[in-house]
């Protein structure tokens, strides 16, 4: 690709399915996600990476989905809260935020489960202090957050007791 | 809000890259991480006509370490530098920044040219690239260009990179022995840009400071180095009295801009105190 332009092509994979579009250069990932293929689960709170609710995952990498444009995922593999779900992949996880009430209005859930997959993913076994930071980038307007703690660090010690 | 109208491009090749950035001039910029570009877009501070993709451009990215120095590509995302137990072991400085930028979602795009590209007041690496003596390298139609750190960082935002340049990696030279770094920043929330933040380098060897560097951020328009602060720690003995004693030094250092955080006086009141508590910890500083 050679000249700039407004209107692109892409082709991308999409919690396993391969999509294929023409969108507009301006927009951006969660939009496309959520109006193009109706994926509702990314939310869009900030719209300039603050708040963590549009956090999905592109080539098995937690992004601000709100900051990339869907034409720079042309070509990668994009996996959102509905694949995660589907996939049960997150089913440990989602059971936990039941048990521990870590959710109200749901806003923030979807990218907050997706951040501590991540984090579950590359560390097992985190401390509480650890899960707090590593979600530092995912606000909850509600739960004050402890809850949520549980719930992740619940997950977690359970996993860690379920491979001794 | 959403980013306004615009065209994409996406070269396969630094000419390419070049050759856009030529064409398109003041019209056009590079979309590297676009962890800061995109939500000024979606502010509409930013409203390029058009943006110039360099994600796929081969070759941009990567640490690799030769005989005196470390090169890091200027499209290596925040993450791998994270994670790099090169980084860790010759720029342990870098390595103590890294968790305080931003959060795990936009350290995985973000990149290393794009935050010192922006140039960025509160941005921790140019403040590391000044405390280390970094080298930039830019390309531009002509060939390459080396720009020290200290002649980089112009102002707000701005830097010494012209129209149709394009920043391609930096050189650190790797940590001599007996040299040592501390890293600290204030913020609100952690992963918030910092109100004030300090990095330091310089040499502990046979309990005397010497040689030592030691940069602010966020508290002026662009990163600073503090000439009488670094004097009044040269030769003495490397102790927490020492520190102590030099910090009255930031008075005429320093000259914070008052912003959302707080006023000129409060920003100077944590600059010392941040500067005290990041000293005196520091690898070789003895109680």
């Amino acid at each position: 690709m050679n000249a700039p332009m407004e209107t692109i092509e892409i082709s991308l994979d999409v919690n396993g399915e391969r999509v294929k579009r023409s969108v507009p250069a301006r927009l951006n990932l969660a939009d496309f996600l959520r109006n193009e293929l109706e994926l509702t689960g990314t939310h869009v709170g900030c719209e300039h990476g603050v708040c963590g609710a549009c956090t999905g995952r592109v080539d098995g990498e937690i992004v601000r989905s709100c900051l990339m444009f869907a034409a720079q995922a042309d070509g990668c593999k994009v996996d959102t809260i509905e694949g995660l779900s589907d996939s049960r992949e997150i089913e440990e996880l989602q059971s936990a935020f039941v048990l521990t009430n870590a959710l109200q209005c749901g806003f923030c859930t979807p990218g907050v489960l997706m951040a501590a997959q991540s984090l579950l993913r590359d560390e097992p076994n985190p401390s509480r202090e650890r899960i707090r930071e590593y979600l530092s980038g995912n606000y909850c307007r509600c739960t004050g957050y402890q809850a949520i703690v549980d719930a992740i660090e619940a997950v977690a010690r359970a996993r860690a007791g379920r491979s001794k | 809000m959403k980013a306004p109208r615009f065209a994409y491009a996406r070269p396969a090749s630094l000419a390419e890259a070049l050759a856009l950035l030529a064409e398109y001039k003041d019209d056009a910029r590079v979309l590297a991480g676009g962890q800061s570009l995109v939500p000024m877009m979606n502010f509409r501070v930013a409203a390029p006509k058009v943006l110039v993709d360099i994600n796929r451009i081969a070759g941009l990215s990567g640490i690799k370490v030769a005989k005196n120095h470390l090169r890091i590509g200027a499209l290596t995302r925040h993450v791998e530098i994270e994670r790099s137990a090169e980084i860790a072991h010759h720029l342990p400085l870098i390595a103590a920044a890294m968790p305080h930028i931003a959060h795990p979602a936009i350290r995985n795009r973000g990149t290393f040219g794009g935050s010192c590209a922006l140039g960025d007041p509160a941005a921790e690496l140019p403040a590391c690239a000044l405390a280390l003596g970094a080298t930039f390298i830019a390309a531009g139609k002509k060939g390459e260009r080396r720009i020290a750190a200290r002649d980089f960082f112009t102002g707000l935002y701005a830097t010494a990179l012209k129209a149709g340049e394009l920043l391609v990696a930096a050189e650190f030279p790797l940590k001599k022995p007996g040299y040592a770094s501390a890293f600290g920043e204030l913020a609100r929330r952690h992963g918030d840009y910092a109100m004030v933040g300090v990095a330091a380098h310089g040499s502990t060897q046979g309990g005397k400071l010497s040689d030592m560097r030691v940069v602010f951020f966020g508290v002026e328009d662009r990163p600073e180095r503090t000439a009488r602060l670094e004097r009044a720690l040269d030769g003495q003995p490397a102790t927490q009295k020492t520190v102590e004693s030099a910090i009255a030094g930031l008075d005429a250092d320093l000259s914070p801009r008052a912003d959302l955080h707080g006023s000129a006086a409060t920003k100077l009141h944590l600059a010392k105190v941040l500067a005290a508590r990041v000293l005196k910890t520091m690898e070789g500083v003895a109680a």
